[in-house]
């Protein structure tokens, strides 16, 4: 008995070293990135790795980065962005998967399979379509417009998702709605969508990131400078001949801090779920 | 207020057809209970009757009005389900009023029927709580009380006591019978335990493969069954049957109920050797090995001291035996 609980002990302790060191490797570029953003240009240069001290530590890039460019709108174009495209992701994906998983009609496995293809097919492959057909409907230079490629682009990954999690959802629970009289709308949103709340959080982190990060879509679709994301605008720093590198740390860091918040909502909402399926 | 007909009701899911033709006639007032061995169609029968699945064939009818296209909350029903399927975020009231208010009942009318359906089943103290801090019988009873609140003409149950442990579903399956008797409704009730189906029916309907094999009172079932599926599903231990070539019958089949195959150590129509016994108390189980029928089962009362390996000889009694002709229909 003791045996097996000691193996399981260092089972234990072989996966958090695993884990540990995993962690490690992940944010290591994101520290040098945060402690570098702190220090002179100089220092940066000689001792990349050496932590902001009173000789080094200088905050000139974050000023760089607030008085040039129109940093605070870029964040607010980045959010919007992002979290719009977010809502109708999780949205549109749900209701699609809702349909997927729950009725039964002609061509239910085609149309499934069609949604994801998307998942595999790079939406990149079509961006000359894309913006020929943005220019057409006047969109360019518009946060809609972003907005509307995030949402196709997010889609098929939340339809496979979700369809999967909601074929879990029980039948008796959904049917007695209906014989409760609860339209086909409640039963979607009051009891399906809170039974798959840890799969809808588990989407909307691996949507986020990619949105955020974009640089692709915001150079093609929207430059102007009203609605430039984060990322485009961090871009300005990035020179042919001289990159002002304080800046481009400082706004690499400043950019992770809005993600990061919205990551920890999100893997909050996952936690929870996850745990209260198991207590129940 | 309550009754149903099913005239030439069939389902089929793509190719395969899952009930194939079922008449059934039940009359106001009547529980009626389903048994069938697991993948007969009994949850779809009464999917279908609730309109929670489309008829391909046939039509339901509830008081004489064909309801094929109804939907499910205007057929003026009420079911309960297995997994309980209580809203995990209501409290045990809005769960029991739910229905009610969706189809606009004033508040003041939904309170003062939710409590009345409360105080019939003592579920007054958990009114507040929600699911999840229920147990699972209690959160059964919510679910017939979901059900009661209604006034439904026809309460359907699918399999309601089979997630509950032997004693709670004593109490539960009294509960059931008790709310037949005081409400008066038309119930129709699915389950695969035959002590259910016989304690609580008028009338059972015994499904094989999604046809009916026989419909009747539970004795008449036990005493008259009409084939041999009927007769081996009802009554347990399962009855024996022997063939009837080798006993020099003309029938296919006898079919024997284990009460009524004596046993003796010196003389009978059939010998064979106890290969297992069953002393339960109140009665004693033997398992016998003839040629050419096999293993019979003989069901004794009070105590006795049979052994294994044991040699004995069989009798069925004459006056309480069926024979079946060779497609296992009743000759009579
Ligand atoms: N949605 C469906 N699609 C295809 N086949 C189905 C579907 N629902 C049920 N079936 C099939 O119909 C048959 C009857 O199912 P049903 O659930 O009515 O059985 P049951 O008699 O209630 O069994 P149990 O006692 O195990 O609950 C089964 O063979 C099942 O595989
Ligand atoms: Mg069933």
């Amino acid at each position: 008995m003791s045996k097996r609980a000691r193996t399981s002990h260092g089972r234990a302790l072989a996966a958090h070293a695993i884990l540990l060191i995993y962690t490690v490797i992940a944010l290591f570029p994101v520290f040098v990135i945060v402690i570098n953003s702190m220090k002179s240009r100089r220092e940066i240069f000689r001792h990349p790795l050496s932590l902001p001290g009173p000789g080094s530590f200088d905050l000139v890039g974050f000023q760089t980065v607030l008085q040039q460019g129109n940093f605070p709108l870029y964040f607010w174009n980045s959010l919007v962005v992002t979290v719009v495209s977010l809502a109708f992701i999780l949205l549109f994906g749900a209701m699609a998967a809702f349909a997927l998983s729950e009725y039964r009609f002609r061509g239910n496995t085609l149309m499934g399979l069609y949604l994801a293809l998307g998942i595999m097919i790079p939406i990149r492959l079509g961006t000359v379509a894309i913006l020929k057909l943005m220019v057409a409907a006047g969109l360019t230079n518009t946060l809609f417009a972003l907005i509307l490629v995030y949402t196709a682009q997010g889609i098929p990954l939340a339809v496979f998702i979700l369809s999967e999690f909601m074929k879990t959802v029980s039948d008796d629970l959904k049917n007695a709605g209906r014989i409760d009289g609860l339209s086909e709308y409640r039963i979607f949103f009051t009891l399906v969508l809170p039974l798959v709340r840890p799969a809808m959080a588990t989407v909307a982190v691996f949507s986020m990131i990619p949105i955020w990060n974009d640089l692709w879509f915001p150079l093609i679709l929207a430059p102007a400078e009203s609605v430039k994301t984060v990322t485009l605008g961090a871009q300005m720093f990035l020179g042919q001949f001289v990159t002002n590198w304080n800046a481009v740390l400082a706004s690499l860091t400043l950019a992770i801090v809005p993600v990061l918040v919205l990551y920890l909502v999100f893997s909050r909402q996952l936690i929870r779920g996850i745990t209260s399926g198991a207590v129940k | 207020m309550g009754a149903l007909t099913l005239s030439n009701v069939t389902k089929s899911f793509g190719a395969t057809e899952v009930i194939k033709g079922v008449d059934l006639e039940v009359q106001d007032g009547e529980f009626c209970v389903f048994v069938g061995p697991s993948g007969c169609g009994k949850s779809t029968l009464l999917r279908m009757i609730a309109g929670l699945e489309d008829v391909t064939a046939g039509d339901v009818s509830i008081d004489g009005a064909r309801v094929n296209l109804t939907p499910p909350a205007r057929r003026e029903i009420a079911m309960v389900f297995q997994s309980y399927a209580l809203y995990p975020h209501l409290t045990v009231r809005d769960n029991m009023g739910l229905a009610l208010k969706q189809a606009g009942t004033p508040k003041a009318e939904i309170a003062q029927a939710v409590d009345r359906a409360a105080g019939f089943l003592s579920l007054e103290p958990l009114l507040t709580r929600r699911p999840s801090e229920l147990s699972g019988g209690q959160r059964q009873r919510v679910a017939i009380g979901r059900a009661v609140v209604r006034r439904p003409k026809l309460f359907l149950f699918d399999e309601p006591l089979s997630n509950l442990d032997a004693a709670l579903r004593v109490n539960t399956r009294i509960e059931i019978a008790r709310l037949h008797r005081e409400l008066k409704a038309t119930m129709i009730y699915v389950t695969h335990d035959q002590v259910e189906a016989m304690t609580l029916a008028d009338r059972i309907v015994v499904l094989n493969a999604g046809r009916v094999a026989q419909v009747g009172a539970p004795m008449e079932l036990y005493n008259d069954p009409a084939n041999t599926f009927v007769a081996g599903f009802i009554g347990s231990p399962q009855m024996n049957f022997l063939k009837g070539g080798a006993l020099g019958l003309a029938a296919e089949t006898l079919g024997i109920r284990p009460e009524h195959l004596e046993i003796s150590r010196e003389t009978g129509d059939i010998a064979g050797t106890i290969s297992h016994v069953e002393h339960l108390g109140g009665e004693t189980n033997v398992y016998v090995h003839t040629e050419p029928h096999g293993l019979l089962t003989v069901r004794l009362f009070g105590e006795h001291n049979f052994v294994v390996a044991e040699p004995v000889y069989l009798s069925p009694d004459p006056t309480r035996r069926f024979l079946f002709d060779k497609d296992g229909l009743r000759m009579r």
